[in-house]
C-alpha cells in the first residue's frame, strides 16, 4: 500500500513546478506573488488574531470589558477636561457623542499601526523557525485592532440611541468610505514600520510619540469648525485636511454624529468630504502597497538579524 | 519514470553581517568606524545540491559549520546573498518543536495554531485531531493551558502536530531525540513510516548514530563547503577525519602561538594485521586480529592505562576494553613501548571498522584520545548482516494445520 502511495506522492510532486524559494522582490510583479500567499494563509491570520485576543484577556475576570475600560475613560477624561472644563463642549452640541466617534476611530488607527509595529518583533520566535509569508503578523494586529473597534462601535451604536440620535440617513454611507481609508493608511504603515523596527528599534518608541503629537492634529477632542474659523480656508488648512486619519475621522463624524447635522449651525465639515476622502483613499492604496513592497524586500533578513 | 528532484540549490551562499551596535547613537558616534565594526563571515560557500523524491539526506557538520543555515536556506527562511533554490510539493519545517505554541491557550487550542502554522488547513486538523492527541498521549490535559505542561509533555505534543501534517518535505533540525524512550521509539518508526510513504526527509544531526541508521545521503560541512554528499558510512568517515583535523589545526595553532599541546605520552603508530588476509588487507572470518599500539612516554608519570575500542563505520562500539582489565600494568619510566592485543578468532560480520585508541589515568582524567587511530576491513561472510557473526542454523516444521481456508 505504501509503495502504491509513494508512487502516487512522486506523481503528484513531478506534476508541480520547481517553485523559487521566497519572495519575489521584484516591485510589479512580486506584488501579485505576495496577495497569493496571504490569501492562502487568511486561515492562519485569523487563528493569529483569535490567539492574540483570547491571550490578551485569558485569566482575568473581566475579559473583553477591558477593551472598553480605556476608551471609556478616556471619553470621561476629555468630556469632563476640555467640554466642560475648558468649555468647548458649549458650541459642540452631543459632546459626549462627538467625542466617543472621534476616540473609536482614533484608536483604531492607534492599535493597526502601534500593534503593526512591534508585531515582527514579538514573533520573533516562529519567524526565525518557519517560513510563512511574513506579511500576516501585522495584518493580525490589524485583525485584533478591527474586533476591538468592532465592540466599541456597538457601544457607540447603543449611545446613539439611548440619546435619540440614531445615524439612520444617507451620511451613514459616510462610515464604510471612511473605516476603508483609516484601515489602508494604517495597515500600509503598520506593515512598513513592521519591517523597519527589526532593524532599528527605535521606530517602535518614535511612533508612540509620533503617534502623541498626531493625536491632536486631528479633530477629536475640537472639532474642525474651530480649525476652519482660525484658518478660513488657507493653504494651513489645506494641509491640515490632506491628513488621511483627520479625513476619516471627519467621515465617521459625519456618520455618526448626527447632532452635527441638525443641531449645530457652524461647518463641521469641508464641503467636498466625499471627493477628499476618495482621493485618500487612493493615495493610501498607494502607500500599502509601497509599504507591502519595502516590507517584502527588507523580509529576507528577518530571521537573522532578530 | 526518473525520480523528480525536490528540491533543487544553486550555487548558494550565505553572508552574515554582524553588526556590532545597534542604535542610533552608536551608529553616528562610529560612523566611520563603521566599516571595522562590521564583521562579515561566508556561513555558505557556493553550495549546489539537488535532492530527489523518497531521499532521506542527513546534513552534519560541527557546530558552526552551516549545517543550519542551509536547513533554514532550503526552508526559505533565510534568504541566500547569491544564487538560489527552488523547491516542488509541500513542506513542514521541524526547526523547534513547538514554536507558535502560546502558553496561555490550552493544549487543543494550540494543536489547531501550530497545524495551521505547519500548513494544515482547519478540516484537515479536526481530521487528525484524535490521532495527534493520542500519539502525544496527554488525553488527560488537551484543555490544560500548555503553560502548566512539563516540558516533555510540550514536546511530545508539539512533536505530534508535526508529524502529522502530511508534508512531501520534512526539514528536521535536532529534534528527533526528545520524549522518554517508548516515545522516542514511536517517533522513529513515524520516520520510518514517512521513509516508507516516499517522503524526503532532510535532517540535521549531530548523533552520527542517528544519521547512520535513517539516512541513505549525507552532505558533510565544514566552514560552509562541502566535504562529502553521498554514502553515509563514508561520510561519517570525512566527518570524524575532519573532527580530527580540527585537533590538529587547533594543536598547530598552540604550536604557532609558541605554547604546543604538551602530552606525557604520545601514540604515534597504531597497525591492524590479522592471521589471515588478503592482498587488499581485508580480513577473513573467524582470523586472529591483531592491534599493536606504539606509545612513547616522555616523562615520568602517574599510573595509567590505555583503553582500546573497535567501532564500526556509523561509530558504534563493538567492543571496548581497557589494559586494566587485561591485568598489565604500563610501565610509568620513558621510553618506547608497545602494546600488543589480540582478538582470537574474531566473530566480527563484515563491513569496515575503525580502532579507537584511548590514554587516561587510573584517577580519570583523560590523558589523549585518538579516534580512528587505525581502520580495517572484514569480509563478508555470506548470510546476514550485522556488526557481529553468529553461527546460524534454520530449519522448518509444520506445528498445525491452516485454521480455515481462504485465510493466508
Amino acid at each position: 500500500m505504501s509503495l502504491a502511495q509513494a508512487r502516487d506522492r512522486e506523481q503528484r510532486v513531478a506534476r508541480e513546478n520547481l517553485k523559487p524559494v521566497g519572495q519575489s522582490t521584484h516591485f510589479v510583479t512580486g506584488t501579485w506573488a505576495s496577495l497569493k500567499d496571504v490569501w492562502g494563509s487568511r486561515e492562519l491570520t485569523s487563528l493569529l488574531v483569535r490567539r492574540e485576543l483570547k491571550a490578551r484577556y485569558k485569566d482575568s475576570s473581566l475579559g473583553i470589558v477591558w477593551s472598553l475600560v480605556r476608551p471609556l475613560a478616556q471619553l470621561l477624561i476629555y468630556y469632563f477636561a476640555i467640554g466642560q472644563i475648558l468649555g468647548v463642549a458649549r458650541s459642540i452640541p452631543s459632546f459626549a457623542i462627538f467625542v466617543f466617534v472621534g476616540l473609536t476611530t482614533w484608536g483604531l488607527f492607534v492599535e493597526i499601526v502601534q500593534g503593526g509595529t512591534t508585531s515582527i518583533t514579538n514573533n520573533s520566535g516562529l519567524i526565525k523557525k518557519i517560513y510563512l509569508p511574513r506579511e500576516i503578523f501585522p495584518l493580525a494586529s490589524v485583525g485584533g485592532a478591527l474586533f476591538n473597534f468592532g465592540v466599541q462601535l456597538i457601544i457607540l451604536v447603543l449611545a446613539t440611541i439611548v440619546a435619540g440620535q440614531i445615524p439612520l440617513d444617507l451620511n451613514l454611507l459616510y462610515a464604510p468610505l471612511s473605516l476603508t481609508v483609516l484601515i489602508f493608511f494604517a495597515t500600509g504603515f503598520g506593515i512598513l514600520l513592521a519591517g523597519l523596527n527589526v532593524y532599528l528599534r527605535d521606530i517602535q518608541h518614535l511612533v508612540e510619540v509620533a503617534i502623541m503629537v498626531l493625536f491632536w492634529a486631528s479633530p477629536i477632542v475640537y472639532s474642525f469648525s474651530f480649525v476652519h474659523d482660525k484658518l478660513q480656508g488657507n493653504w494651513l488648512e489645506q494641509l491640515y485636511l490632506a491628513n488621511p486619519i483627520t479625513l476619516a475621522v471627519l467621515g465617521m463624524q459625519r456618520a455618526f454624529w448626527v447632532a452635527g447635522t441638525t443641531e449645530s449651525t457652524s461647518q463641521n465639515w469641508p464641503d467636498d468630504l466625499a471627493i477628499r476622502l476618495w482621493i485618500a483613499l487612493g493615495i493610501s492604496i498607494v502607500i500599502l502597497w509601497i509599504g507591502q513592497r519595502i516590507f517584502s524586500r527588507i523580509q529576507g533578513n528577518f530571521a537573522q538579524e532578530l | 519514470m526518473t525520480t523528480p528532484t525536490i528540491i533543487h540549490v544553486e550555487d548558494v551562499s550565505k553572508r552574515f553581517v554582524m553588526h556590532k551596535d545597534k542604535s542610533i547613537k552608536e551608529r553616528i558616534l562610529n560612523f566611520s568606524r563603521a566599516r571595522k565594526h562590521q564583521d562579515d563571515f561566508w556561513a555558505l560557500k557556493d553550495i549546489s545540491l539537488d535532492i530527489t523524491m523518497g531521499t532521506t539526506v542527513g546534513l552534519v557538520g560541527h557546530n558552526g559549520s552551516g549545517k543550519s543555515t542551509l536547513l533554514k536556506v532550503v526552508g526559505g527562511i533565510i534568504q541566500p546573498t547569491t544564487g538560489n533554490v527552488s523547491r516542488r510539493g509541500r513542506m513542514a519545517a521541524l526547526l523547534e518543536l513547538g514554536a507558535g505554541f502560546h502558553p496561555d491557550l490550552t493544549g487543543r487550542e494550540n494543536v489547531y495554531l501550530n497545524s495551521a502554522i505547519l500548513g494544515l488547513s482547519r478540516s484537515e486538523t479536526d481530521r487528525y485531531f484524535d490521532e495527534i492527541v493520542d500519539f502525544s498521549g496527554i488525553e488527560d490535559f488537551i484543555d490544560t493551558q500548555v503553560k502548566f505542561y512539563s516540558s516533555g509533555m510540550y514536546v511530545r505534543l508539539a512533536f505530534a502536530v508535526a508529524v502529522h501534517v502530511d508534508p512531501d518535505l520534512l526539514l528536521v533540525d535536532e529534534v528527533l531525540a526528545v520524549g522518554d524512550e517508548p516515545f522516542q521509539r514511536k517517533c522513529m518508526a513515524k520516520i520510518a513510516q514517512f521513509q516508507a510513504e516516499g517522503r524526503t526527509i532532510v535532517l540535521v544531526s549531530h548523533s552520527a548514530e542517528q544519521v547512520g541508521a535513517l539516512c541513505d545521503r549525507v552532505v558533510v560541512l565544514e566552514h560552509g563547503e562541502m566535504l562529502h554528499d553521498g554514502d553515509p558510512a563514508q561520510a561519517l568517515r570525512v566527518l570524524r577525519g575532519s573532527f580530527s583535523d580540527e585537533a590538529v589545526r587547533h594543536e598547530e595553532k598552540l604550536e604557532a602561538e609558541g605554547r604546543p599541546e604538551h602530552h606525557v605520552v604520545e601514540v604515534p603508530q597504531v597497525t591492524v594485521t590479522a592471521s589471515d588476509q588478503d592482498t587488499d588487507g581485508i580480513i577473513a572470518p573467524r582470523a586472529d586480529i591483531h592491534v599493536s599500539v606504539q606509545y612513547e612516554v616522555l616523562e615520568t608519570i602517574e599510573p595509567w592505562l590505555i583503553g582500546v575500542a573497535l567501532e564500526t563505520a556509523v561509530g558504534n562500539v563493538v567492543y571496548r576494553m581497557t589494559t586494566r582489565e587485561l591485568g598489565e600494568t604500563l610501565p610509568l619510566q620513558p621510553g618506547t613501548y608497545e602494546l600488543n592485543v589480540t582478538f582470537k578468532n574474531h566473530n566480527l560480520g563484515g563491513g569496515s571498522y575503525s580502532v579507537s585508541v584511548g590514554l587516561a589515568y587510573e584517577s580519570g582524567a583523560t590523558i589523549l584520545v585518538v579516534n580512528p587511530a587505525a581502520t580495517f576491513e572484514v569480509a563478508d561472510y555470506g548470510i546476514g548482516r550485522g556488526a557481529i557473526r553468529l553461527d546460524v542454523e534454520s530449519s522448518v516444521k509444520r506445528i498445525a494445520a491452516a485454521r480455515a481456508a481462504g485465510i493466508s
